[in-house]
C-alpha cells in the first residue's frame, strides 16, 4: 500500500501500532476497491484513498462556490424584474441556489473541511468556481438565457453525479437536480415570452442566447484530450461521462429546444454526425476560457468583492450568534449544576 | 458558520446552520418555502386564482375595500423589494434563504392584495392588474406606510424593521382572517401562518443580537431606535378604516396596538432592551405622502416595465 494512503496516523508509533495502521489501510483499500467494482457507495466514515478525498473535496467545494457566486448575476435583476410573477420566480430561484450551496458545503464538510475554511479560500481568491458566472447579466433576457443554457448545462453535468460514488455528494445532487430542472424551465419560459413579444423583446432574447451559448458549452470543461482530472474522476465513479460526451448531449438538447423558442444558436457548424451518432459544434475559444479562469474575465473582481463584502459585513452577526449560542450552553450547564 | 460533527449527512443539514432560526426549515411557511419555481398543487389562493375571480366577477371589492387592500398590498410589496436585496448579500447563507423566504411571502401577499384591489380600480368599472398597479402608479399613488420604505441598512436595522412589521402584521392578519369580506379574509388567513414564522425569525434575532456581543447589542439598540419613529403610523385610524371596521370588513389599526405593545414588549424585556423612547414621525403614507426613500425604490422597480409599456413578460 502506498505510504500516502496511511491516514490519521500520529507521528510516533510503535512497530505494532504501525503494523495495525497498515492493516487498516489495506482493509480499507480492499473495501474501497470492492465498492468501486460494485458501483456502490462510499460513506463519510468509510476508509478512502487520500487522493479520492482530496479530489472530491476540490470538486464539491468548487461546486458549492459556483452556486454561491452564481447567485450574483441573477440577483442583479431581482429588483427590476418586469412583472411581480417573474420577480417571485426569480427570487425563489436565486434563493434555491443559496440552498444548493448549503447542501454542497455540508457534503464537503463530511470530508473534513469546514465551511469557514472553504469560504475563506473563496474570498482569498484561492478557490475556483464555474467561470460562467464571471460574465455580466446585461438585460432581462439574460435571466432567460442563464436559466435555459446555464442551468440546462448544469443539469446535464449533474444528473450523472446523482450516482456519484461518494454518498453525501450523490444525495446532495439528487436534491439539487430536482430544483435545477425547474430553473431551466423558468429560463425557457422567459425566453419564450420574449421571443413571442415585440420585435425588440425578441432581439433582446436572441442577443442573450448569442452571448451565453459559448460560455455555457465551456461549462463542461476542456476537451477530453486536455482534461487531466477527468480520467481519475471516472475511475472513481464520480464522473460518469466525459466532458465532450456531455457537451455533445447538451448541444443536441438545445438544438431541439431553440426551435420551439423560434430563436437560433449562434453556431453554424452544429450538426449530427451519423457515424459517431453524436452532436458536433463549432470551435470554442478555449483561450478566452483560460483567461476568465485565470481571473481576467469581465466580472471576476466584482464577483469576489461582492462575496467578500457580504462575508465581512456579516462577520459581527456571525460572531454575535456564536457568542449567544455559547452563553445559552453555559446557562444550561449552570442550571444543570 | 458550520456545525462540525453534525454534517455526516449532507441532506439533513439544509437550513439548520447554528444560527439559522428555522424559517427555511421544511416545516416552514407555506408554499414559498418550497422552491417557488415549483408549482404548488392544491394551493387554493394564489394571486392567479384571485385574478380569475376578479375577472369573472366572482370577487369584486367595494371602492373602500380596494383602497384598504391597496394599503396592505403596498406595504408588503415595498418590504419585499427591500428584502430581495439581501439575497446574495446576507451575513450567512442560511439568512440568504430565510430573508429570501420572508421576502417571497411578502411578495405573495402583495400580489394577492393588489390583484384584489385592482378589481375596483380600473376605468369604467373594469379591473387593473397587479402589474399595472405595481409598475405604472406614481409615487403619490402608493399607499405604503413609511416603516416599509426604510432602508435595509445593516442586518440589525433590517431585523428591527422585521420585528415591528411581523408583530404588526400578525395581529392585523389574525383579525382580518375574520373579515366579512371573504377575499380579504382568505388572503389574511393564508398570510397569518407565514407571518407567524416571520415573527419567530425576527424575535430570535432580536434576542441573539441583544445577547450576543457588545457590538451586536449596540447595533440592535441603534436599529430599534432608527425604526421606532415609524411605528405610530401603523396604528393610526382614519375615516376609511373606521368605516370599514364598523362594517366588519377591516381591522381598525388602533385596536391592535395594545397586543403589539405587549408582545413586542415581552421579547424586548427578555432581551433586556428598553422600548425605544423616540418621538413619532408624522407618517402620511396612507395619503400618498412618502419618505424620501420611496422614489428610489420605485425608480428601480419600475424601470424595465416602463421601458416597454404594454409588453408582456
Ligand atoms: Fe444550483
Ligand atoms: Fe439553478
Amino acid at each position: 500500500m502506498a505510504v500516502q494512503n496511511l491516514q490519521s496516523v500520529p507521528a510516533e508509533l510503535s512497530p505494532e501500532e504501525l503494523e495495525a495502521a497498515a492493516q487498516r489501510d489495506a482493509d480499507g483499500q480492499a473495501n474501497f476497491d470492492r465498492v468501486m467494482a460494485e458501483d456502490s457507495r462510499i460513506e463519510p466514515r468509510d476508509w478512502m484513498p487520500a487522493d479520492y478525498r482530496k479530489s472530491l473535496l476540490r470538486q464539491i467545494s468548487q461546486h458549492a462556490h459556483s452556486e454561491i457566486i452564481g447567485m450574483q448575476p441573477e440577483a442583479n435583476w431581482i429588483s427590476r424584474a418586469p412583472s411581480l410573477k417573474r420577480k417571485a420566480i426569480l427570487m425563489a430561484k436565486v434563493q434555491d441556489e443559496a440552498g444548493h450551496g448549503l447542501y454542497l458545503y455540508s457534503a464537503a464538510e463530511t470530508l473534513g473541511q469546514s465551511r469557514d475554511e472553504m469560504m475563506d479560500a473563496l474570498i482569498a481568491g484561492k478557490a475556483r468556481y464555474s467561470s460562467i458566472f464571471n460574465y455580466p447579466a446585461r438585460t432581462w433576457a439574460d435571466m432567460g438565457a442563464i436559466g435555459w443554457l446555464v442551468d440546462g448545462a448544469a443539469i446535464c453535468n449533474q444528473v450523472p453525479l446523482c450516482r456519484a460514488s461518494y454518498g453525501p455528494y450523490g444525495r446532495a445532487m439528487v436534491r439539487v437536480c430536482k430544483e435545477e430542472s425547474f430553473h431551466q424551465r423558468q429560463g425557457f419560459e422567459i425566453l419564450l415570452e420574449l421571443a413571442n413579444g415585440t420585435a425588440e423583446q425578441k432581439q433582446m432574447a436572441q442577443d442573450a442566447v448569442n452571448r451565453w451559448y459559448a460560455p455555457a458549452l465551456m461549462m463542461f470543461g476542456p476537451p477530453d484530450d486536455d482534461s487531466p482530472n477527468s480520467r481519475e474522476s471516472m475511475a472513481w465513479n464520480i464522473k460518469r461521462f466525459s466532458n465532450d460526451e456531455l457537451r455533445s448531449r447538451f448541444v443536441g438538447m438545445m438544438v431541439e429546444q431553440v426551435r420551439v423558442l423560434g430563436l437560433t444558436l449562434p453556431d453554424s457548424e452544429i450538426r449530427f454526425n451519423e457515424d459517431t451518432k453524436k452532436w458536433e459544434h463549432g470551435p470554442l475559444d478555449w483561450n478566452e476560457f483560460k483567461e476568465v479562469l485565470a481571473g481576467r474575465g469581465p466580472c471576476n473582481a466584482q464577483r469576489l468583492e461582492r462575496r467578500r463584502e457580504a462575508h465581512d459585513d456579516g462577520a459581527w452577526v456571525r460572531e454575535s450568534a456564536a457568542a449567544y449560542a455559547a452563553k445559552q450552553v453555559n446557562k444550561q450547564k449552570e442550571y444543570a449544576a | 458558520m458550520s456545525t462540525p460533527g453534525a454534517n455526516t449527512e449532507a441532506t439533513e443539514t439544509h437550513g439548520h446552520g447554528d444560527i439559522s432560526t428555522g424559517v427555511a426549515a421544511p416545516t416552514g411557511s407555506g408554499d414559498s418555502n418550497a422552491s417557488a419555481t415549483r408549482i404548488t398543487p392544491g394551493n387554493a389562493l394564489r394571486p392567479e386564482d384571485i385574478a380569475l375571480e376578479v375577472r369573472s366577477g366572482l370577487a369584486k371589492p367595494t371602492e373602500d375595500v380596494a383602497e384598504y387592500a391597496l394599503r396592505l398590498g403596498d406595504d408588503a410589496l415595498i418590504l419585499a423589494q427591500r428584502l430581495g436585496h439581501w439575497i446574495s448579500r446576507a451575513p450567512e447563507l442560511e439568512e440568504d434563504v430565510a430573508l429570501g423566504n420572508i421576502g417571497l411571502d411578502q411578495l405573495g401577499h402583495a400580489r394577492s392584495f393588489l390583484t384584489y384591489a385592482g378589481g375596483a380600480l380600473g376605468e369604467n368599472g373594469g379591473a387593473k392588474t397587479e402589474d399595472e398597479l405595481a409598475y405604472f402608479r406614481r409615487e403619490h399613488e402608493f399607499r405604503s406606510a413609511h416603516l416599509f420604505e426604510q432602508p435595509n441598512s445593516d442586518f440589525a436595522v433590517t431585523i428591527a424593521r422585521q420585528f415591528v412589521v411581523s408583530y404588526y402584521q400578525f395581529e392585523l392578519y389574525r383579525r382580518l382572517a375574520e373579515s366579512k369580506d371573504a377575499t380579504l379574509a382568505a388572503i389574511a388567513a393564508k398570510a397569518v401562518k407565514e407571518v407567524d414564522y416571520h415573527r419567530d425569525h425576527s424575535a430570535q434575532w432580536v434576542l441573539r443580537l441583544a445577547g450576543g456581543t457588545d457590538e451586536s447589542r449596540k447595533r440592535m439598540i441603534h436599529g430599534l431606535k432608527l425604526v421606532w419613529p415609524y411605528v405610530g403610523e401603523l396604528f393610526e385610524d382614519d375615516a376609511l378604516v373606521t368605516r370599514l371596521a364598523e362594517s366588519g370588513a377591516a381591522v381598525a389599526p388602533s385596536s391592535i396596538r395594545e397586543d403589539f405593545d405587549r408582545l413586542t414588549g415581552e421579547i424586548l424585556a427578555e432581551a433586556e432592551l428598553e422600548v425605544p423612547d423616540m418621538p413619532a414621525a408624522p407618517g402620511g403614507g396612507r395619503q400618498g405622502k412618502h419618505s424620501e426613500h420611496l422614489g428610489y425604490i420605485l425608480a428601480e422597480m419600475q424601470v424595465l416595465a416602463r421601458e416597454y409599456p404594454g409588453a408582456s413578460w
